[in-house]
């Protein structure tokens, strides 16, 4: 039997509605992927450099008490310029979606205008 | 006014293509891009990343993929109005465009293609109040003219490479220069960022950091700019605030050319040649959707190709039209050069 290699992600959409959304960790996704699987931004406003950590349109507040990845020099300095970050801030292209992060908790940051 | 057969609207990989394929058929091109240099999100925005998916190409730099469309179409010399944005469309009587710019340049062709990508870059604003109120009056988001600055008070927020270097050409015009970013790391060039600590230890730049422009000050015009640095916040007088956080692109005014949009792009027919809801206007390349599209280069190349075939017949519909292989072909440019095959050698052997 095949092993199921889906997690759960818990996402707060930029109008406050909460998803619970499975996301497999054998495709190689990233957080920003998983959004956009679900379509839970508008095309063009989330992910708009395709997850190169060079623009602050998938920044996302971590909620929950996971311990993720550390931020590359990348994601940390496309952070020092991006709008509206708080100390849970993160570029939710920059993580990886693996059994680590199964049960996240996140909150969309605001979209830029 | 600028007159062509394709105006292509965005100087991507998508757009320079065009003028290779609209070339083989003999169809000159002028493309439009908001960005002061050809390349699109390949050069603003990753030009040293590696790109792994254009054919035969196992791995190329954005960048050098940028130089490479541009040496390919060379031979069809396309003209380019950069650092302008396409503002508006006219429909003439026989079916042509108008597009003029918002510095006012005028386009006149047959045929439009938009090759917008995500849509023109503009200057990211930060979320600060009352920003929109002050543009112009005090806030601005790109420096046009230094010479504005002389003598004035000159706060600038941000970390990247255009803060650093304006703050530093700024040093010599304008009567103060603040820098302000969020960190104490700067994210530009060694050089930029070590030339900026001399000025701050000669006491030429202000430098607060980590800190953040949180509020504007004044009535009609800007007079301040409230500054929060580790939880206080205090006013700071000064003539101008000049917000550098980079660009990000944005579909902007073609959004209201009454073309279809969907999911923030523009429907155009897949299963023919990528042609908008508008006769004559075809979108290709990211900017479009279709049943199934993928935002890839290389599909935006293949849309590029056949768009052209499209283009060909609309602005010829008489002439008949026969698709040559390059190899067969050849390529003649416009500037009289040409590549062929060579011929092969045929001896007879005694």
């Amino acid at each position: 039997m095949m092993e199921n290699k889906d997690i759960l992600i818990h996402i707060t959409d930029r109008d406050g509605v909460s998803h619970q959304v499975k996301a497999p960790t054998d495709m190689n996704l990233n957080l920003m992927e998983v959004i956009r699987l679900y379509e839970l931004a508008p095309e063009g406003t989330l992910g708009v450099c395709g997850g190169m950590a060079m623009c602050a349109s998938c920044q996302c507040y971590i909620d929950s008490n996971h311990h993720l990845q550390d931020m590359n020099d990348d994601e940390s300095a496309m952070l020092g310029e991006a709008f509206h970050v708080l100390d849970t801030s993160r570029l939710s292209c920059q993580i990886p979606i693996d059994p680590s992060v199964d049960g996240l908790q996140i909150t969309m940051a605001p979209q830029e205008h | 006014m600028i007159k062509t057969d394709i105006l292509i609207i965005g100087a991507g990989p998508t757009g320079l293509f065009t003028v290779f394929e609209a070339g083989l058929l003999k169809l000159k091109c002028h493309l439009i891009d908001a960005l002061a240099q050809p390349g699109g999100q390949c050069s603003e925005i990753y030009p040293k990343k590696p790109i792994y998916d254009i054919p035969a190409f196992p791995e190329i730099l954005a960048g050098d993929l940028v130089d490479n469309l541009m040496k390919q179409i060379e031979p069809f010399q396309p003209g380019f109005t950069l650092g302008e944005r396409a503002q508006s469309i006219q429909t003439q009587d026989d079916g042509s465009f108008i597009v003029t710019t918002n510095k006012g340049t005028k386009h006149h062709a047959p045929i439009v293609a938009i090759a917008g990508g995500l849509g023109s870059f503009e200057p990211r604003k930060p979320p600060i109040p009352n920003i929109a109120n002050f543009e112009d009056k005090g806030v601005e988001y790109m420096i046009r003219e230094p010479e504005l600055y002389r003598g004035k008070d000159v706060v600038i927020a941000g970390g990247g490479d255009s803060a650093l270097d304006w703050s530093i050409f700024l040093t010599d015009v304008a009567a103060s220069v603040t820098l302000v970013h969020r960190r104490n790391e700067f994210r530009g060039a060694l050089d930029s960022v070590e030339k900026v600590q001399e000025l701050k230890n000669q006491g030429r730049i202000q430098l607060i950091t980590p800190a953040e422009v949180v509020g504007l000050v004044g009535e009609n015009t800007l007079t301040g700019v409230s500054i929060k640095q580790a939880d206080v916040t205090s006013d700071k007088p000064c003539d101008y605030l000049i917000p550098l956080f980079g660009l990000a692109p944005k579909l902007g005014p073609i959004a209201d050319w009454g073309l279809e949009i969907e999911k923030n792009a523009i429907k155009v027919d897949n299963t023919l040649d990528y042609q908008t809801n508008i006769p004559g206007i075809y979108a290709i390349g990211d900017v479009n959707t279709y049943p199934g599209k993928l935002k890839l280069i290389l599909c935006g190349f293949h849309e590029a190709t056949l768009m052209c075939q499209s283009a060909y017949k609309r602005i010829f519909p008489d002439k008949r039209h026969v698709m040559k292989y390059t190899t067969v072909g050849g390529v003649e440019g416009f500037d009289g050069s040409k590549k062929q095959a060579p011929k092969a050698v045929v001896k007879a052997i005694n």
